[in-house]
């Protein structure tokens, strides 16, 4: 039995049944952000839901955001793969940079973006199908046909997300009949069998109870080789377990029109943020003190 | 690494999906064509009628040999009139009371649900078939008259005058019932004074679209109400005529009749319209929102 | 030795309730409001009665014909006043050709609608195309039939006929469908939505994974009540549909349908005549009901299932 996958990252040729990823001509640089964010600010009409974002977001690690309800991390992450293009009168200003691209420059495809930074939800949300057809789901959109082919993608991304052999002799049975955990590892099996190239994960745990949190933890650190993971978490002991960098967010009441705004208070190594934070904020909410 | 390209390729995918919004916005118009058509046609045709002999499209009588060309359809629109009005006067109040009783006292119990589904059974009930069952009830043993048709009608608006009541006294919030019964009121008394009137707009909403319907029937009144050239005033007494009938039977007249028919037509449609556009009023600015 | 106090009210001499005073919990106002519930479930009953009446004196009057015809009155196409001859089938035929053609053409245009104002249009545009859309049933349906016969026909080169017929009955039936389907669509839950998108969905591949199976049933529905006002239409076809009784796979062809054949002969019909026009509206009575009544319970337990979620 091969072990779920602990491995650095496939040559090419094997993994390659999607559409070319320019990631696989030049061999990543060290240090290179994958978003390069400068001074990102979210609206939802006139309401600012988010000020003042500037962060490098770096490749092959997995960044968590922390911090008190409605302070923006989620609305963040959702920028980062374009999501505002769904809520109407939802508006992104300042730099998103994507390896360098403009992600909301005028002839970016918000469908492309997508197919490249994949999401993960908070409840998990398997289409009403068979588990086969949720995993493939993916693949055949953006062109696979070949039932062979197929068959691999599913398999392949059902062992990384450490699923397979639960379901292995029920591929065609609905996927609403498994179990919350395995739900919601379903849904992170089906946004890698697209081969993003990062997963953004929206309190993927928040639904599950602490055995699924455990493993779909687990599960997070062995991806972190293939992918980038970016995390919003209220738990911050998930954070400190499972994240190398760590942004902590806060909200800031605007007592003239009485709305909150987020903004970004600190962003670190996780390990130095947990035992040595460098605003009073941070502190305040590790400790407990609030939040 | 070399930056990505997030451009949007050009792929079947992309193809298809711009070719199903295209579709859409093709059944958009397909759907809007008719109703421009419609309503160019009657200003056009029944714009002329009207307007060349105002007032006397709606002063004078029917001519009685429909080769003869100019107004009027007066009595058509006293028939409709009447016809409506009588309708609404019976099932209004019967409809509300009746909605009252299934939500207020009926509840679930067996007797309430038969009724609500013997309602939505009435509400599938094809026209013509209400006009045939009133032309036995009544036309036999009383021969034509505008109360025949308003009977005839008001079947029609009973299940949707209940069903739309109905739905008004449900969303009437429970706190406020309770208030009134902690107060020592009785449960009619609660009704008739709390309730009802919270739920009043929208069931005058209701009633008026229930209306509008009914003013446009024609096959309920095609064997009740007779076919009268003359004014009738009278709701009891003698055939009358309606709108809607006028416009059936011309239609297949001589041309003269038939731009009578257009000119009924508009004036028709103008009064569904208004009162469709009342009820949208009253519900857009009164009633409570689901 | 009191321990409590006696309420002052209470007489002591009392054996019996007192008739009025503080603890008179009877109330004067039983009597009016026990009355008023009797007067509103009188007035609920009315419905019950009503619909009684419809089928005893319709069935009554219907059994003349089919004491003679006996079930071939639902067999034969033959419908000759002469001869006393009654056979539905070629109305029944009329009935459900035209109501096809109209579902035919209804459906495909009342999904797109539906699908534009939920899914693709910009939201200032919503609510007043749905006015719009809604206006298209508030124009009576003899008004269609005079503008079908009088300018669609002479427009489109067309004679009366089972297309004509279909054509009118569709644009009176999209309204009702493309309502009940925008609502059908709009329990399609946000979060599958989203998850379509977020691998990289287009928006028609989102319809088909997200809305589409969340929908399917209750679209089922709303298409049966479409198909059961068709059937059910009687005015705007009589002028249109051309008043020939015909079984044919033809559109083209003239045809004739249960109410639009009432319409017509009734006004001068013999005894016989009559009772065999009351049968064929019993006949079309029973059929629409048992069509309403199969999409209610589709559309309210689509509603039903995805509002739980």
């Amino acid at each position: 039995m091969e072990p779920a996958i602990a491995m650095p990252r496939p040559p090419r040729p094997q993994a390659g049944v999607l559409l070319p990823l320019e990631r696989r001509s030049a061999p990543a640089l060290e240090g290179e952000p994958v978003f390069d964010l400068e001074d990102v600010e979210v609206f939802y009409g006139s309401f600012r839901a988010v000020r003042g974002v500037s962060m490098k977001i770096q490749k092959n690690q997995i960044t968590a955001f922390i911090g008190p309800s409605g302070c923006g991390k989620t609305t963040v992450l959702r920028a980062f793969n374009r999501m505002h293009d769904t809520t109407p009168g939802a508006r992104v200003t300042g730099k998103l940079r994507y390896h360098g691209v403009d992600l909301y420059g005028p002839e970016v495809s918000a469908t492309e973006v997508r197919r490249r930074i994949g999401m993960v939800f908070q409840k998990p949300n398997p289409f009403p199908k068979s588990i086969y057809d949720n995993i493939a789901f993916g693949p055949r959109i953006n062109g696979v046909r070949d039932k062979q082919q197929l068959d691999e993608v599913v398999q392949r991304s059902l062992r990384a997300a450490a699923l397979w052999d639960e379901v292995k002799d029920r591929l065609d049975k609905s996927a609403l009949g498994l179990s919350g955990g395995q739900q919601q590892r379903l849904c992170i099996a089906r946004t890698i069998a697209v081969e993003p190239d990062v997963v953004l994960m929206d309190e993927p745990c928040s639904a599950l109870d602490p055995i699924a949190t455990a493993r779909i933890e687990e599960l997070m650190r062995e991806l972190k080789s293939r992918f980038t993971i970016v995390i919003v978490t209220h738990n911050m002991q998930q954070a400190a377990r499972t994240s190398d960098r760590t942004a902590f967010f806060t909200a800031e009441l605007d007592s003239k029109t009485d709305q909150r705004t987020g903004i970004l208070v600190e962003y670190d190594a996780t390990a130095k943020l947990f035992s040595n934070p460098r605003d009073e904020r941070t502190e305040n909410y590790i400790t407990g003190r609030f939040g | 690494m070399t930056a990505p390209d997030l451009r949007a390729r050009r792929s079947w995918r992309s193809v298809q999906d711009r070719l199903v919004t295209g579709l859409m916005i093709a059944a958009v118009v397909a759907v809007f064509v008719p109703l421009v058509a419609v309503l160019v046609s009657l200003i056009a045709r029944g714009g002329g009628i009207v307007l060349d002999s105002f007032p006397a499209f709606f002063t004078e009588e029917v001519p009685r040999f429909s080769r003869r060309e100019g107004p009027g359809m007066g009595p058509a629109v006293i028939g409709t009139l009447l016809a409506t009005a009588a309708a609404t006067a019976m099932a209004v109040p019967l409809g509300v009371l009746g909605a009252i009783y299934l939500h207020e006292y009926g509840g679930r119990g067996r007797f309430a649900r038969l009724v609500r589904f013997m309602a939505t059974v009435m509400t599938g009930v094809p026209s013509i078939v209400m006009g045939l069952f009133i032309y036995i009830l009544w036309t036999i043993r009383f021969g034509f008259s505008a109360f025949g048709g308003a009977l005839a009608l008001a079947c029609l608006m009973l299940p949707v005058v209940i069903g739309a009541s109905e739905q008004m006294l449900r969303l009437v919030p429970n706190h406020l019932r309770e208030a009134s019964y902690a107060l020592g009121a009785t449960r009619s008394r609660t009704i008739l004074t709390v309730v009802l009137p919270a739920a009043l707009p929208g069931i005058v909403s209701g009633c008026l679209l229930a209306v509008a319907r009914a003013a446009g029937e024609t096959a309920p009144l095609l064997f009740a109400v007779g076919a009268a050239k003359a004014f009738n005033w009278s709701v009891l007494d003698e055939a009358n005529t309606a709108l809607s009938m006028q416009i059936f039977s011309n239609a297949m007249d001589v041309p003269a009749a038939q731009d009578r028919a257009w000119g009924a037509a508009l004036t028709l449609v103008l009064l569904t319209f208004l009162l469709t556009l009342t009820a949208r009023l009253v519900t857009g600015r009164f009633a409570l929102k689901r | 030795m009191q321990l409590f106090d006696r309420p002052s009210a209470t007489p002591r001499v009392a054996a019996r309730p007192a008739r009025a005073g503080a603890f008179d919990l009877r109330g004067h106002s039983q009597h009016a409001d026990r009355a008023f519930r009797w007067i509103a479930l009188g007035a609920a009953a009315v419905v019950l009665v009503v619909l009684a009446l419809i089928a005893i004196t319709m069935t009554d009057r219907a059994r003349p014909v089919l004491g003679r015809m006996g079930l071939g009155f639902f067999t034969t196409t033959t419908w000759s006043v002469p001869t006393n001859t009654y056979g539905a089938l070629g109305f029944i035929f009329g009935t459900l050709y035209t109501a096809a053609i109209a579902i035919a053409i209804a459906v495909p245009i009342s999904f797109g609608v539906a699908l534009f104002v939920t899914q693709a249009a910009p939201r200032w545009l919503r609510k007043p195309l749905v006015y719009a859309i809604d206006l298209l049933a508030v124009v009576p349906s003899v008004v269609f039939g005079l503008w079908g016969l009088l300018v669609l026909e002479p427009a489109l080169g067309l004679q009366s006929s089972f297309l004509t017929a279909g054509v009118i009955l569709a644009i009176m039936i999209t309204p009702i469908i493309t309502s009940l389907s925008r609502e059908v669509i709009e329990t399609t839950p946000t979060t599958d939505k989203e998850a379509a998108l977020a691998l990289g969905a287009t928006r028609w591949e989102m319809i088909t994974a997200a809305v589409w199976p969340h929908s399917k049933g209750g679209l089922v529905g709303a298409v049966m009540l479409g198909l059961g006002r068709a059937m059910g239409e009687t005015i705007a076809a009589t002028l249109v549909i051309g008043n020939t009784v015909h079984v044919t796979g033809n559109p083209f062809a003239p045809g004739y349908s249960m109410p639009t054949v009432i319409a017509n002969e009734f006004g001068e019909a013999e005894p016989l005549h009559k009772s065999a026009l009351i049968a064929l509206a019993v006949t079309l009575f029973l059929i629409t009901i048992a069509v309403n009544l199969a999409a209610t319970a589709i559309v309210q337990r689509s509603l039903r299932r995805s509002g739980g979620k």
